[in-house]
């Protein structure tokens, strides 16, 4: 894996959105060649967010030959609840950016047949040419997008229920009470993401600390589905000071000393 | 030039009154509605088809009086061409930011009713001019006492109830969107009643009436008082009058008092204008009260049998110092009352659009930017200054200071 470590959230926002930006450049997508993206909701990518917005803004970046596939959404939410991630991805992405509508795909929480619905995601994917880069948060616990602990690491799009954990970190968004948060989502399986051409992680926070510590220095284990990347080719973790407080000085410091390299990889090309 | 069918416009760098906030936001608008982009793209999966650079303009929702005389030369209460006179009003109100309007006729005769009751239809607003949300009927069943520049000979009151409403309005409540009556005359609950169930929005005023006569009256459905502080028994500690209808406790909770408020710096002291706003702001509404004088150049001016002086922002009996009634535009009271009530912007202009849609049970389509309303709404600058006029999605003035519009 690459380990970068940043010194603030911002910054973490920043090297990602550089990453993507260099990413899709290169790929050169066209009419017959969209680059696809995958996306998560919550405040961990909100900074990067707001960057590729500011690259669209000033003219560096165009979306119209990209496609996303967002990781996840509530279930028995309407989808233009306030806290929807249809809400979400709207108001911090795609109003301001010239995405075409048709191509940005989001899970559908209200689906008749929601088993349906998943394995119709699964195939939407496929259709796209798969995934060419999948971003990512990772939630207290370790799991990524809802692939709580004890998730198969092989699983696909499919309904979850909700950890406890996972719904009190939730309940700040439906005022606080926890009653109003849903219990079940939609969510791409960790096995989805790993079919990712590359995988980026972004996490920030002292709060994420542990997480970070059992994701990269602990076993691969279906209790921390994160760690499921340790197997994938191309894992990029990018994470800001205070997420690297449980992780060994050596660690650190081995990632810290390949900085130059980590730059090359987001330098703007002539 | 009239939008195409279908297409989506989305109005961009702008900010928008929305929620009571002046917040940076597209505006989409689409066959002469405001539509919802967020559902626009994941429902329809459609993006806009033409994209206006709006360079930072405030836009907000078109400006609605309520209450207003005439303009322009034309007064509506001394006429032979009714519709020929509104038409010219309604489109020379456009560029003062006003989208709707209520022709209002002063107390006048019977036979003065019947040339123009009938003949002054509701219509829809285009770029022939402002639309007509119905007529203000203000009189003639007022006070004498209080009948301010009202013809007294013309005054009556209703002993026979509401047939004599229905007589002298020559039986056509359709055109008709607002009457004034003074609340202390006898038969009044009926004549409230009637009105209030032909869907007329009751409006008190011209009237002696102390503050129990005027809750009564709310209580029985008139929803709104006719330019506050004029024409009515001034403030008394012992017994507010009608001016006490703004704090009363009779009023049911769920229901609003409006007033109508003419912020021109001349009518209304100031002062007087921030102790309606502290005491009861979601009430006030706007109002121009405008005379014919209004729109016209400084200096003598003959309309009908009067000569009228206009000086700076005073309309005068010629060789007096009378005041002979309001010539402000409305988007000037708009600047005015910002300046004066400390208010904020998003108030001041909530008082020239919702409010006056509020009172009149039109908040559904008209006086806010709300998802599938109609697309009337005005660009202005920083300081409130209208920019441009738009009535369903179509621009139906210009003044030519926002480049590429």
């Amino acid at each position: 894996m690459r380990l970068i470590i940043e010194n603030t959230a911002a910054d973490v926002g920043f090297w990602a959105a550089k990453y993507i930006k260099r990413k899709i450049l290169d790929f050169n997508p066209g009419p017959d060649k969209y680059f696809t993206l995958g996306l998560p909701t919550g405040s961990t990518p909100m900074g990067t967010y707001q960057k590729l917005i500011e690259f669209y803004k000033a003219g560096k970046l165009s979306f119209k030959y990209v496609k996303t596939f967002n990781m996840d959404e509530y279930c028995d939410i309407p989808r233009d609840h306030p806290e929807s991630y249809h809400s979400f991805m709207w108001n911090h992405l795609f109003k301001h950016i010239d995405i075409e509508p048709e191509n940005a795909h989001l899970l559908d929480g209200n689906a008749p047949d929601l088993d349906k619905e998943c394995e119709e995601y699964e195939r939407k994917i496929v259709q796209a040419g798969g995934i060419q880069l999948f971003l990512g948060g990772i939630g207290p616990d370790g799991h990524i997008a809802f692939n709580e602990p004890g998730s198969s690491l092989v699983s696909r799009t499919r309904v979850k229920t909700l950890a406890q954990e996972t719904i009190i970190a939730n309940a700040r968004f439906f005022g606080g009470d926890i009653a109003k948060v849903p219990t079940r989502a939609l969510t791409v399986g960790v096995g989805t993401v790993m079919d990712a051409k590359e995988v980026m992680i972004l996490i920030t926070g002292a709060h994420k600390a542990y997480a970070l510590h059992k994701a990269i220095e602990g076993g691969v284990s279906h209790m921390f589905t994160v760690s499921a990347f340790q197997m994938h080719k191309n894992t990029i973790f990018v994470c800001d000071e205070d997420a690297t407080m449980e992780l060994k000085v050596k660690t650190v410091k081995y990632f810290k000393g390949l900085h130059n390299l980590h730059e090359k990889l987001i330098e703007e090309k002539l | 030039m009239p939008g195409r069918e279908g297409f989506i416009y989305q109005y961009r760098n702008c900010v928008i009154l929305r929620d009571h906030k002046l917040q940076k936001e597209d505006l989409w608008v689409r066959d002469g509605k405001i539509i919802n982009p967020e559902k626009l793209f994941y429902v329809e999966k459609k993006k806009a088809d033409i994209q206006i650079n709006c360079h930072g303009s405030i836009i907000a929702p078109g400006y609605i009086d309520i209450q207003i005389n005439g303009g322009f030369g034309r007064d509506f209460s001394e006429t032979d061409d009714i519709v020929e006179d509104v038409k010219f009003v309604a489109k020379s109100l456009l560029e003062f930011g006003v989208t709707s309007f209520c022709p209002t006729l002063v107390t006048s005769s019977r036979e003065m009713y019947k040339k123009i009751v009938p003949f002054v239809k509701k219509q829809n607003g285009s770029s022939d001019g402002a639309g007509i949300l119905g007529l203000h009927l203000e009189g003639p069943f007022i006070s004498k006492e209080k009948k301010g520049a009202h013809n007294e000979a013309n005054i009556k009151d209703f002993k026979n109830g509401f047939r004599d409403v229905e007589e002298m309005y020559c039986h056509n409540f359709d055109n008709v969107a607002i009457v004034t009556i003074a609340p202390e005359l006898e038969r009044c609950s009926e004549v409230i009643n009637e009105l209030f169930n032909r869907g007329i929005k009751v409006s008190i005023g011209h009237s002696g009436a102390n503050l129990v006569t005027g809750e009564t009256a709310i209580q029985q459905g008139a929803n709104m008082i006719t330019h506050l502080f004029n024409a009515m028994l001034p403030f008394h500690h012992r017994d507010p009058c009608l001016i006490g209808l703004l704090t009363s406790n009779q009023i049911p909770t769920e229901r609003t008092v409006f007033y109508g408020l003419i912020a021109d710096g001349i009518h209304t002291h100031p002062s007087a204008l921030r102790i309606a706003y502290r005491v009861h702001p979601k009430g006030m509404i706007l109002i121009t009260d405008a005379i014919s004088a209004m729109g016209l150049p400084t200096g003598k001016h003959h309309l009908g049998n009067q000569s009228i002086e206009i000086q700076g922002k005073r309309a005068t009996i010629a060789g007096t110092n009378t005041l002979c009634g309001s010539i402000a535009k409305m988007d000037y009271c708009v600047r005015n009352l910002l300046k004066n009530a400390d208010c904020g912007p998003e108030f001041a202009l909530e008082a020239a659009s919702l409010h006056p849609a509020q009172a009149l049970g039109i908040a559904g389509s008209k006086g806010t930017l709300d998802y599938d309303t109609d697309a009337d709404f005005l660009l202005l600058n920083q300081d409130l200054n209208v920019l441009a006029t738009y009535i369903a999605g179509n621009k139906v003035w210009d003044s030519g200071n926002v480049p590429g519009l």
